[in-house]
């Protein structure tokens, strides 16, 4: 059964742009073989639904995991938020209310797939295991990364938006040619869905078959704009006009975007190619730090959001079903604080770079000009009084 | 009231506002410029006044944001677009380089491109990456762009008017860490040529040419010079295409002594360029090598680092020093 709560095709219905001029409606009408259908497992109040291609079936252990993900991942979010309220970090990108998809998304991946993310996915590194307290140099202002890519198979944060779903088809294109049976993930924004590089990794990942899974997070806004601002089709039936299959999945559903992305990965291995997801899911917070949602946005619409919190709502599945008891709840309010204090500390404590780091890494073989220049800085700053400029 | 004093962004705000009343050709284009009024409120109640007909929220997307400003220019309209911050103006750059700057002269000048493309630019405000970028030299360096940078919210009103009359693409670069100086602006003025050099400070022992940002670092340093007996004139250039050689060839006829600042890469940046013309100018009245004070080759740094990166009073002193004891 494909679940669509009257609020879910209320807001389907906004982002297919029928909101506008009759003719521009017209046009999204016809193009749309049928309602846009939202894969949901979970409904937002917890029951449990089945759908015919993509259930999944967890272990109650696998569903505590799952929450145990989300709520530490919230928490690490909220501390960075206080922690830039606090002028310990330049700017903060909240994810707060895309906990889901993040988490399902990336509970899907085995360790030798490899992830591309835009400056959102902490959920995601959490799953990939990046020390939290990693995500939040570049933030702070102490680093443009901070972490070896490598090392979790976890890319660095991008924030030129779209820029990473061709290096992440590029990297799909080269674990095809190695003959290996990793998937790639590219996750992205509504909004970036705008971007060139966006249509122009649809186009390369299509033809070279990449084995790579889009992950969007359509969080209904990019800053300031609603997303009629950016389509007028629904966004995962854009992958039709590329050739290959786009799903739209309740992004406040941790399971089902676990599911959906679980078949989608495994259809990258199977050698048949790309796959769009669209998680549908909203931006409870403000854009970041910076913004100020009160000059674009109606309070309502995060009300009507905050009842599909996808955090309550497996919550009151695990209640529900006695996965899950008051002495899980306590201990993982003590893990969430604990992981808070340790972020904070590890903030606190991060030393400022030092100013040679400037010219440090510039290039990977070392260039003339980039040695005179950090010479002639290191003359220049040695030629302060000690203490006077560090 | 002609004169009024406004922040830096104000002024840029009321002139875009002047220029969509007078001219119904006008439109304001870009991410976030409708009821966010931009990320900088530079836009900040047009779209109010104006209506989205006039002041556009627009697909994230910079290459269609310009593409597309150039066939409405085409069409007869004069599109001010925003780029949301410099490091965001590359997927654009194919459209600006190969399409804006070029269309004028392979049309045998039968068609215009009245096409404005605002870029906040530079650093100094804590940003993350790709937000605190200056890649003017980049543009100037292609035929057929004019780049402006006020330095001034007086300049700002005006040069931003002259920009969207001109029948040019201008590449207006605004220093976006003075959107919150204020300064004086007289709608009534008559303002001075959008490319022309205005003489900052006076001085007799040594000229500092900057623009933009730097204007600002330059004349705390002529005024720290002043205390130790030199004489620093400072030259705010705000045109780096074309650039007013003229009034730093007449400056440095006196003064003898030229200082480049700005806060992109000193290699291959506009200061080069100036170094190398003036040197052609003024060979014989140099009495020191024309010395330049900007970025380092190196990416530009995470902001706990950028003071370090961008010239500030004592590495502007010192190059003054320096040009002194030739
Ligand atoms: C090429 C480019 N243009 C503009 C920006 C400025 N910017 C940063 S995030 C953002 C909105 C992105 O929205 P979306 O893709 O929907 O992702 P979200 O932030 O909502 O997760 C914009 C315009 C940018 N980072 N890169």
């Amino acid at each position: 059964m494909t679940v669509e709560s009257t609020a879910a095709r209320k807001t389907t219905r906004r982002s297919s742009g029928t909101k506008r001029t009759a003719s521009a409606s017209a046009g999204a009408k016809k193009s749309q073989t049928s309602e846009p259908e939202l894969v949901q497992l979970l409904t937002p109040e917890g029951e449990r639904v089945q759908h015919p291609d993509y259930d999944i079936d967890l272990s109650a252990d696998e569903l505590r995991g799952l929450y145990r993900d989300m709520v530490l991942t919230r928490r690490f979010d909220a501390e960075a938020t206080s922690l830039q309220r606090q002028g310990e970090l330049g700017l903060w990108a909240s994810l707060l209310g895309q906990e889901a998809a993040q988490i399902g998304s990336a509970r899907a991946l085995r360790d030798d797939d490899y992830v591309f993310p835009t400056y959102r996915e902490h959920g995601v590194a959490w799953c990939r295991g990046v020390d939290p307290a990693n995500l939040l140099g570049m933030f702070r202002g102490v680093n443009h990364g901070g972490w070896d890519p490598n090392s979790n198979n976890f890319h660095l944060y991008t924030i030129v938006i779209g820029s990473q779903t061709l290096h992440a088809t590029g990297y799909a294109m080269g674990v095809a040619k190695d003959g290996a049976d990793s998937a790639v993930i590219a996750y992205f924004g509504d909004g970036a869905s705008s971007q060139g590089d966006v249509a122009e990794s649809f186009t390369f990942s299509a033809v070279y078959n990449a084995p790579v899974v889009f992950f969007c997070q359509n969080n209904q806004w990019a800053i300031s704009e609603p997303t009629e601002k950016q389509m007028r089709v629904p966004l995962y039936q854009r992958a039709q006009g590329f050739g290959f299959p786009g799903v739209r999945v309740d992004g406040n559903d941790v399971l089902a975007c676990l599911a959906v992305t679980r078949w989608a990965l495994e259809r990258a291995r199977r050698g048949e190619g790309p796959t769009l997801v669209e998680a549908f899911t909203y931006r409870m917070g403000a854009h970041t730090t910076s913004d100020d949602p009160t000059k674009y946005r109606a309070d309502e619409e995060r009300e009507a959001w905050e009842a599909k919190d996808p955090i309550l709502r497996l919550r009151a599945y695990l209640e529900r079903e006695g996965h899950a008891d008051a002495a899980f709840f306590d201990a993982l309010e003590e893990e969430s604080e604990t992981l808070g204090k340790r972020v904070r500390e590890a903030v606190r404590s991060m030393p400022d770079p030092d100013h040679m780091a400037i010219f440090e890494n510039v290039y990977a073989d070392g260039h003339a000009l980039v040695d005179e220049e950090r010479a002639q800085f290191a003359a220049y700053q040695a030629s302060f009084a000690d203490g006077e400029v560090k | 009231m002609a004169v009024q004093k406004l922040p830096l962004a104000k002024a840029l705000n009321e002139s875009l506002r002047k220029a969509l009343e007078s001219d119904p050709k006008v439109l304001i284009m870009g991410e976030d410029v409708g009821k966010l009024g931009g990320v900088f409120r530079v836009t900040d109640g047009l779209q109010k006044d104006f209506g989205e007909d006039r002041v556009i929220d627009t697909p994230l997307a910079e290459s269609g944001i310009v593409g597309t400003a150039i066939g409405l220019a085409l069409r007869g309209y004069r599109p001010v677009v925003e780029i949301q911050f410099d490091g965001f103006v590359f997927p654009a750059y194919d459209q600006i380089v190969t399409q804006l700057a070029k269309m004028h002269a392979r049309a045998l000048g039968k068609i215009k491109l009245p096409v404005v493309v605002r870029i906040p630019y530079g650093g100094g405000i804590g940003a993350v990456e790709h937000h605190s970028e200056s890649p003017e030299a980049l543009f100037a360096h292609v035929a057929g762009l004019k780049v402006v940078s006020p330095s001034t919210s007086s300049d700002a009103y005006w040069m931003l008017q002259q920009a969207i009359q001109s029948d040019d693409p201008v590449i207006f670069f605004e220093p976006k860490r003075r959107y919150w100086d204020k300064g004086e602006v007289d709608t009534e003025a008559i303002p001075g040529e959008l490319h022309k050099a205005r003489v900052a400070r006076e001085g007799s022992d040594l000229t500092l040419a900057a623009y933009g940002p730097m204007v600002k670092v330059c004349l705390e340093a002529a005024a720290a010079a002043q205390e130790e007996g030199k004489s620093v004139e400072v030259l705010d250039l705000r045109s780096m295409s074309p650039i007013d050689f003229d009034t730093i060839q007449t400056s440095v006829e006196k003064t003898r002594h030229l200082v480049v600042v700005h806060e992109a890469p000193v290699f291959y940046g506009s200061g080069a360029e100036i170094a190398a013309r003036i040197t052609e100018r003024c060979f014989y009245h140099l009495e020191a090598p024309v010395l330049r004070v900007g970025g380092y080759h190196a990416p530009y740094p995470p902001a706990r680092l950028e003071e370090e990166y961008l010239p500030g009073l004592d590495r502007v002193l010192d190059a003054v020093d320096r040009s002194l004891a030739y």
